[in-house]
Order: C-alpha cells, then structure tokens, then sequence
C-alpha cells in the first residue's frame, strides 16, 4: 500500500483557519494530506497586522505603551517593561531600586500567566479540558493584582520611562504572598493531571522536535529554544532590572519536542515563584520614579502650586520623553522568548523607527520543517505547544 | 545593547578592517556595539566570513529589518537594510548596515540562516526591498492585492482609501473621515 | 418560521412568540470569533470565575453551522474581513452579532492602514460592547441585553427577514460611493 499519492484522487489539500478552535488566535495553515500524515505545510500570517511600526512614528515614547500592550496581550507587562527598559538605556538612566525590583515582581507574576495560558491551552488543544480550569483561577488572581496596579486587567501599561507610573498599593505584598503560598500545591494538581499521564505522553512526546543547531538557525529563543538543550536566557546571558541579585535555574529540556517544551513552561512557573518569593519581603523603601522631571512627571500637588513643577508637566504630556539621536536595540525576555526593540531617534518626540523584534514571528517560521512527515494531530499539538500568539506575530 | 564586550570590540573591529579592505566598508563602534557599513554587493561573502571564521563567530542572526531614510539622506541611500548578528560562544553582538537606493536590490542571506525568511519578505512587503535570491519573495502580512509598501514615510498612517479590499462585501458606506482624507 | 405566518398577529402567535423567545434566549450557542486581546477575556467569561455557563450560552460552537450568536471579540483587518463575511453567511438564521470591543466596533485606537473600522461596514450587528478590553461583567450585561431582545422578536414579522433584505439591497445595490480617494501606486 503506497499511500494516497498513487491514487487518482492524490493528495488531499485542506485549509486550517483562519478561524480554528485549534489555533492560538488567527493562523492559517494549507496543507497537504496524504491520508493522515501532513505532507506539506505552508502558514499564511498577516490576519490581525495592526501597524504597530507605523504608529509609533506618530506616538511619544509613553504612548507607545499602549502599542506594546497589545503585542503579546496575554503577558502585556512583559512587553512594557521591555519597551520602557529599551528606552531608558537608550538614555542611559539608572532608574530607583523600589522601581526595578516591582517591575521584576510584576514581571514574573506576568511571565507565570502567560505560561498558565500556553500550557493549560495545549491541553485543551490535546482534549484535556481540567488542567485549564485548575489553574484559571490563579490568572484571574494575577489579573486582580494588575487591577489594584494599574487600573486595568489586561492592557495594563505599566511603568513609565524613568520608573513606576504610580507607587504600589497598600496590600500588594499580601496579594502577592497570598499566590505564592496557595499557588504551588495548585501547580502539583495540574502537573499530576499531565506529566505521567500515558495518553498526553502519547500525544506530545517526541512531536514536533528540533535539534538545537537547526532551532538557531531559525533564529529560536525562549522556552522552545531552551527545550532543545540550550540553555539561553536573556536574564541571565544579558541581565538587567534585579535579575542578577537573585537566586534562579534554567530549566532546559532534550530533544525539543512538544513534551519538553510544556516541562521547560511548567518549571518556569515554579522558577518565577521562587524569584517572587525572594523579593517580595524587600522591596527597598525610597522613590518609585526618578528624580528628574524632564523625564517623569512631577507630583500632582507641587504640579498645582508651583510654576516649574507645572512647566514641566506641560511639556512631558505635550512633548513626552526626548531621546538622543542614534540607533539603539536592546533586548528583554519574555514569556515566548528575547524580545528586541530596535529604536531609531532622530532627537524629536517621536521615535523615528521603531521595529520590534518578535519572537513568535522568528520560531513560526519553522513550522513547516515541524510539522512535515507527521500526523495532523501531531500538528495541532505542535502549533499548540510553539505558543503562538498571533498579536506579536503581526498577523 | 547592555553586557557587550569592548575588548573584543576593539579585536573584531581589527580583524574585519584587515580582511575586507574595500572601498565603502567602514566598521565602528556606536553605543557600545560593532557597525559594519558594508556594501550589497559584497553582502553574502560577508556574512558567510562572519558566521565561519574563528574569531567572530557569529553563528545567530537575531534581528532583520530596515529603515527608510526618506527626508534625511540622499535618494541614492534611502532604505538602509539592518541585520543583527550573535555569537552564542561569546555573547557578542554586532550590527551589519547595508544601504541601498530605491528599486535596487539585496542579496538573500536566507541560505546562510534559515529565520531570514520571512523577516526579508516582512521588509519586501512593508518597504519594497527586493531580495535576490529569496525562494519565496511575496507579500507576508498584508493582503495580496494590497497597493503600496506601508512603511514607507510616504505611506500615510491611515492608509490611501483601502476600501477596495472589501470591496464587494462592504454593506454600509465608510463611515465619513475613513480611510485617508 | 412556517405556518404561523398565515396566522398573522393572533393570541395564538404572540404566545408562540413568547415560548420561543423565551427558549431562544436562554440557549444561545456562541461563535467566539476570537481575533486578538478581548478573546482573552472571553476566556475569562467561559471559565469559572464569571462563569457563562449560567446563562446557557457555555457552548462554544466552532462551526459556524451550529452556531447562532457571532461574537466578535477583536480586531477585524482588511484581510480577516472576507472571512468574517463568510462565516457571517455560513450560519443559519436566526442569527445575532455581538461586536465586542472598541476595534471591533469602530477600529478602535487603530486608525491604520489596513484595520476595518468597524464591523458594520461588512455585517449587520446587534450589540456594540465598548471597551479595550472590556471586562467579562461588560460581555455578560452585552448578553442580557442581547437576550431581551431575542425574547422580543416575532415569530410572525421575524427580524431576519428585513435583515435580509437590507443586505440583498446593500450588496447588490450601486446607490452609495466608496470614497475613493487619489489612491496614487507607489
């Protein structure tokens, strides 16, 4: 039996989305079948393209915190601090201890969403609808805390350039100790449901693998990367906030399959509580933005009494923050991976470009090379288990 | 970028002056980070010599992009196509500027790298940048019958009046001050 | 639905219309067309914090087919746009449109090049649910709503037969101008 290819019929050619259950957002994939193993693959991307490049020519550089909210919307955070991170060294400012050590709170609380989002939806996406359900709870928890912060749930806009937009509320530490203490046993649950489960095992180990010469060749970072056995992390490769005054591990996996990527995320999540838990108790008492307003905003009482305090304001909300000519990238880790931000200033209020370099949109590319020679199961697993969000993917 | 190596700076900046001694090729340090200016025409062989060779190393292409320098330069240097590139031995990072005029064209890096791909079509789609060489040089995120390359600063925000997109599925006028004005 | 419309406007069919309505609403099967960040908080809304499940709508159907509530949560581009119209025409009357979201709506903060503003442009739409994103009580309010005006309608006079033919007229008719503007080639 030779398969479908020497039938008259051939090969079937079938479409998966745009709008699929199966898909992390809007993701269209043309593929070949020949009965159930996927021949040829082709991902066609661009489905919700929203022009962050283009308006942050138009944007200061506070505004286009709004941009990067929506990028990976599932850890907006992340991609705040990055951004925000990226222009001050641009600057090169150093801002206060209280600021950066909340900002890698907020962080790792963001970071343990977004994996609670990918590894409860592979899952689902294997028909194990339980696990997702289970940790749910907690990204609402999490969520609540970017409330009380921020003000919003999920497109938060958090920090500023210089520091903090606001000081953290009086009951943070608790709610945050409150998820570390009933977090972990929640965890163990949800791996109990998973780990040594024959069936998930079946369905991911193995699938989708990816040597690691082959995952740099495509320009992979971040969990996918780190599950073929290369243990890159921009927080510890190129540390910045307090990631190197504190005490964590890389987990890295072995052969880069759909298995091992859901292990690398599972032990992420236990790795970001344990950094939580050592700051938590020390936040450093002092200002929560820096002292130069030229930069960050004065305080709204000596903003109504006094004349410079009310100068300045006027010209950080009407001209925002200025930046120094030049060509500046700096990287930052996210959930999916490094995160990059290359900035050109041209001296005004706007940055003159801005590119962003997504991670999504460098490791999708190897889909194909995934996928092809698998089962179409396989393929649902795998795309799962990539984390693919398609609002930083562009489309 | 932070946690770079000046040092080793200094050593590549060396290294490259003696092996590439043309014309138009200049390699200098700006914020801390490496700047080759190269030249289209002699972009592969770089790139290969900067992958292979023992003392760079750069075996990670980590970011492609480009920039439209419409008001700032001359015509013949508008578009500057920008490559990152990293040294997972020595965590060094460096910059590769290519400058290319509008309609000519860049040599394909996506046999050296194969995540060159789509960010080389992404620059296609959004500058107009024709790669040579490239196996699938077409449109990425914008719709196939989409006029114009966005990122251009010709290009309006708001796009030129993009209903004929949806043409023969719009069921309600644009609503006044849609579209480009 | 059938014979009920030779019967016109009776007690007997004002009290089938209130049976039906009243079933209709209390079972209505969403097609989440999840696009970007508010298909999160519909996440949000099918878990059990805000649970959806109590108002019979936890169904999520995948098929536009099975379906009889589109529920648009996110941004809608020039390219999604042909598909949003198939899978509006793919599902079988009745049929209701929730736009959630401010892009969904309106475009949103996105006034770009290739971001439909708004989804009116393509499909006839019930109810406009504002916020960016806004939150899961926002979507359960938009659904109560919603439900009251399923309870409302007809089974006499039903609303889908003027939706139709507002979309034969739109679609087929030359009446109106796409502004074209000097859309000059690069």
């Amino acid at each position: 039996m030779e398969g479908a290819r020497h039938l008259p019929g051939g090969v079937m050619r079938i479409n998966i989305g745009p709008s699929h259950p199966a898909t992390h957002g809007i993701l269209q994939n043309i593929i070949d079948l020949d009965g159930e193993t996927v021949l040829k693959a082709v991902p066609v991307i661009g489905f919700v393209h929203r022009t962050f490049e283009k308006m942050a020519e138009s944007y200061t550089y506070n505004q286009f915190l709004n941009c990067t909210d929506r990028m990976n919307y599932v850890s907006a955070p992340m991609n705040n601090i990055a951004w925000t991170n990226a222009v001050e060294e641009m600057m090169g400012l150093t801002i206060p201890p209280r600021a950066q050590v909340v900002r890698t709170i907020i962080n790792e609380l963001s970071r343990i969403t977004d994996h609670i989002i990918c590894n409860g939806v592979l899952g689902v996406d294997v028909g194990a609808y339980t696990g997702l359900f289970y940790l749910y709870h907690y990204r609402e928890l999490i969520t609540n805390i970017q409330e009380k912060m921020t003000g919003a749930r999920l497109t938060t806009t958090f920090t500023r350039v210089g520091g903090l937009e606001m000081d953290i509320y009086d009951g943070f530490a608790d709610d945050v100790k409150e998820i570390i203490r009933s977090f972990p046993k929640i965890l163990k649950d949800f791996e109990g449901l998973f780990i040594h489960n024959r069936i998930f095992i079946d369905r991911t180990k193995g699938v989708g693998a990816i040597d690691t010469a082959t995952a740099l060749s495509y320009g992979y970072t971040g969990p996918n990367l780190r599950a073929t056995g290369y243990d890159y992390d921009v927080r510890k490769a190129y540390p910045y906030l307090v990631y190197d005054q504190v005490d964590f591990d890389i987990p890295v996996g072995v052969d880069g399959s759909a298995y091992d990527r859901f292990l690398v995320r599972n032990e992420e999540m236990h790795q970001s509580l344990r950094i939580i838990e050592q700051l938590i108790d020390n936040i450093p008492d002092g200002p929560f933005q820096l002292d130069d307003y030229h930069i960050t905003l004065p305080p709204k009482m000596d903003v109504y009494t006094k004349m410079e305090e009310l100068i300045y304001h006027f010209k950080i909300i009407m001209d925002g923050v200025i930046v120094p000519e030049g060509e500046f990238y700096s990287a930052a880790e996210v959930a999916n991976g490094e995160i990059g931000f290359h900035i050109v200033s041209d001296g005004g209020k706007s940055p003159y470009r801005v590119h962003v370099r997504r991670p999504c949109f460098w490791y999708y590319q190897s889909f194909p090379e995934l996928v092809e020679g698998g089962m179409l199961s396989d393929l649902i697993a795998v795309m799962s288990s990539l984390n693919v969000i398609a609002g930083e993917l562009d489309g | 970028m932070r946690g770079l190596n000046s040092v080793l700076n200094i050593e590549l900046k060396n290294h490259l002056v003696k092996m590439f001694p043309v014309r138009g090729f200049t390699v200098e340090e700006n914020r801390g980070i490496l700047v080759i200016q190269a030249d289209a025409s002699d972009l592969v062989n770089l790139m290969n010599f900067l992958k292979t060779d023992p003392l760079c190393d750069f075996n990670v292409l980590i970011d492609l992009t480009a920039v439209d320098y419409l008001h700032k330069r001359t015509q013949d240097k508008r578009f500057d196509v920008v490559y990152m590139l990293w040294s997972t031995a020595t965590m060094q990072r460096i910059r590769v500027k290519v400058t290319v005029a509008e309609g000519l064209e860049v040599p394909t890096v996506s046999g050296i790298w194969k995540g060159a791909n789509w960010p080389e079509r992404e620059v296609f789609d959004l500058f107009g940048i024709v790669f040579s060489g490239h196996p699938v040089m077409e449109r990425i995120v914008m719709p196939e019958n989409f006029r114009g390359h966005p990122l251009r600063k010709d290009f309006p925000l708001e796009g030129r009046g993009e209903e004929y997109l949806i043409e023969s599925i719009m069921i309600h006028p644009p609503d006044s001050g849609s579209g480009s004005k | 639905m059938g014979i009920e419309t030779l019967l016109g406007d009776t007690v007997l069919t004002t009290k089938i219309s209130e049976f039906v309505g009243w079933s209709r609403k209390y079972s209505l099967w969403p097609f989440p067309f999840a696009t970007a960040c508010c298909g999160i908080e519909y996440m949000s809304v099918l878990n059990s914090d805000f649970d959806l499940a109590r108002f019979g709508a936890e169904r999520p159907s995948f098929s536009p087919r099975q379906a009889d509530l589109l529920v648009v949560l996110g941004t809608i581009t020039y390219k999604m746009a042909p598909v949003l119209w198939q899978i509006y025409h793919s599902m079988s009357e009745p049929k209701w449109v929730i736009s959630y979201g401010a892009c969904a709506s309106s475009g949103g903060m996105f006034r770009s090049y290739s971001v439909l503003q708004g989804i009116h442009l393509i499909i006839p739409v019930d109810i406009y649910v504002p916020g960016c994103p806004p939150r899961p009580e926002a979507f359960l309010d938009s659904l109560i709503k919603l439900q009251k005006k399923v309870a409302e309608e007809s089974v006499v006079n039903p609303e889908y037969k003027a939706k139709a033919d507002y979309l034969e007229k739109a679609l087929g008719s030359t009446e109106y101008q796409i502004s074209k503007n000097n859309t000059k080639q690069q």
